[in-house]
């Protein structure tokens, strides 16, 4: 499913520094509904940190992050940078280490948001986390606890719990690197399918091949800084800016 | 030496009604208190408010800085002076209390440092408040790390309330000492309430490894 022309989420001038270090230094991207974005840089770049700025984890010291149809949050000290956990209302993150709870099982995992904090129906909500579960193959492990899960599964388990919260975009941090090789895989393609049935997502991740397979455009950050957006294959395959170039050279020669 | 088994024999229902009617029930009511007062202290501890955390930690420097009969005779003995009068039974249960507070929060407070941050993380982006995290994903797992050091804790106390008998308590110690009063056989007598506390804290050990063995599939890996 190709994105729309109408904007879910702009992101302007986000900063941030922790302590002396300025990692975020101006940045801007938007997401189109159905839009999946991309976000590749070397480490250190800030790609995570502008991620979680856009579910209010961090607090950024400037900018705006503003979903159509709101919340926008204006993270200007003066106005109330804490209201930034609205943003939650319309977000789901994925973490890279999953933090699944490992006092609660699957089920109860992917079901805390919407019943304890979203207050929905019960009897509906246990009918989606079933589906859903089953949708990434865990059907049968809703009442295992996460500990008895293989990365690959808890991960997947983490990907229900973001969308039982009925998010209108999807954030992933890394998804897929504290896994083994062989399980990636699998959870790169419960994202695919997500990609596909037209959920707007932003995407930190360093697997370019999948990048290019799946987001519409990417965003290509170093320093702090946007260097280059554009379409996926552009980007990766024909970056315009030398330090696009130099980074994907060196991820697809590692040697 | 049979005269000896007799006395054993004979004193070994005063000594656990003793037990059953005041040194369990002190110990276990000083806990639950002192539980209360640690979960505070810890939180405040934690807390970013620098006059909380300054109160959190004079008390708990106070507290485990005094020895535990010192602060029992300031409160039953040295109170009156400032017109404070408080019963035996009153004044055990908030000196131990205030001493399980001191020791306990500082277990408390490492076992939450010692959950991951991603889970207040993940807590926060289903929307919960920090306070809803804290209670219902970060105690749960915090308690399976606490339980060893606070069942060491609980286990101290009630070999602790053997000093309320300085106190007018007449708990199982007090009752063991009464009973010499008039045989004069402190061996039997001293070393039967040894045993009886040793018989507490050996159910106690086994019960904190069926609970610690229980929230095992709670830890994080």
């Amino acid at each position: 499913m190709s994105p729309s022309n109408s904007t879910l989420l702009s992101v302007t001038g986000l900063h941030k520094a922790f302590g002396e270090n300025q990692v975020l230094k101006g940045i801007d991207f938007s997401v189109h509904s159905g839009e999946v974005v991309a976000l590749i840089g070397p480490s250190g770049s800030g790609k995570t940190t502008a991620l979680r700025c856009l579910n209010g984890l961090e607090i950024a010291d400037a900018g705006t992050v503003g979903f159509n149809g709101g919340p926008q949050v204006d993270f200007d000290p003066k106005t109330k940078p804490k209201s930034a956990q609205i943003l939650r209302d319309r977000s789901a993150m994925v973490f890279q280490g999953h933090h699944l709870f490992p006092h609660l099982t699957v089920l109860q995992n992917v079901t805390i948001g919407p019943l304890e904090v979203q207050k929905r129906a019960r009897a509906q909500v246990l009918a989606e986390a079933h589906k859903l579960l089953d949708r990434v193959g865990l059907g049968a492990k809703a009442d295992a606890y996460p500990n008895s899960l293989s990365g690959g599964q808890q991960q997947r388990v983490g990907i229900v719990r973001a969308l039982m919260q009925q998010p209108d975009l999807l954030l992933f941090d890394e998804p897929t690197s504290a896994l083994d090789p062989e399980l990636v895989g699998e959870v790169l393609s419960v994202i695919k399918e997500l990609a596909q049935e037209g959920w707007s997502m932003v995407l930190v991740t360093h697997e370019l091949a999948f990048a290019r397979d799946v987001a519409d455009t990417v965003v290509f950050m170093d320093g702090g800084v946007v260097v280059e957006t554009g379409p996926a294959a552009q980007v990766l395959s024909a970056p315009t800016n030398p330090r696009t170039q130099a980074f994907v050279q060196r991820l697809l020669h590692p040697f | 030496m049979d005269s000896n088994w007799q006395l054993f024999i004979d004193s070994l229902w005063p000594l656990a009604k003793g037990a059953i009617t005041a040194s369990i029930p002190l110990a276990l009511i000083s806990f639950a208190l002192g539980l209360v007062i640690a979960l505070l202290m810890a939180l405040m501890r934690i807390s970013k408010n620098p006059a909380l955390s300054g109160i959190a930690r004079v008390y708990i420097s106070i507290v485990r800085g005094t020895p535990l009969l010192v602060q029992l005779f300031v409160i039953f003995y040295g109170m009156p002076t400032l017109g404070i009068t408080i019963d035996p039974w009153p004044s055990a249960i908030i000196a131990f209390s205030l001493n399980i507070g001191a020791y306990a929060a500082e277990i408390i407070r490492a076992a939450i440092l010692s959950v991951p941050t991603g889970q207040w993380e993940a807590g926060y982006t289903l929307g919960m408040s920090r306070t809803r995290s804290l209670f219902r994903l970060i105690l749960p797992q915090a308690t399976r790390v606490a339980i060893p050091p606070l069942s060491n804790s609980f286990i101290s106390l009630v070999k602790d309330t053997s000093l309320a008998s300085t106190i007018l308590v007449t708990e199982m110690f007090r009752k063991a000492q009464e009973i010499t009063a008039s045989t004069y056989e402190f061996m039997v007598l001293y070393c039967e309430a040894a045993a009886i506390y040793w018989v507490i804290c050996l159910a106690l050990s086994a019960l904190q490894n069926s609970v610690e063995g229980r929230l095992e599939k709670y830890v994080t890996k």
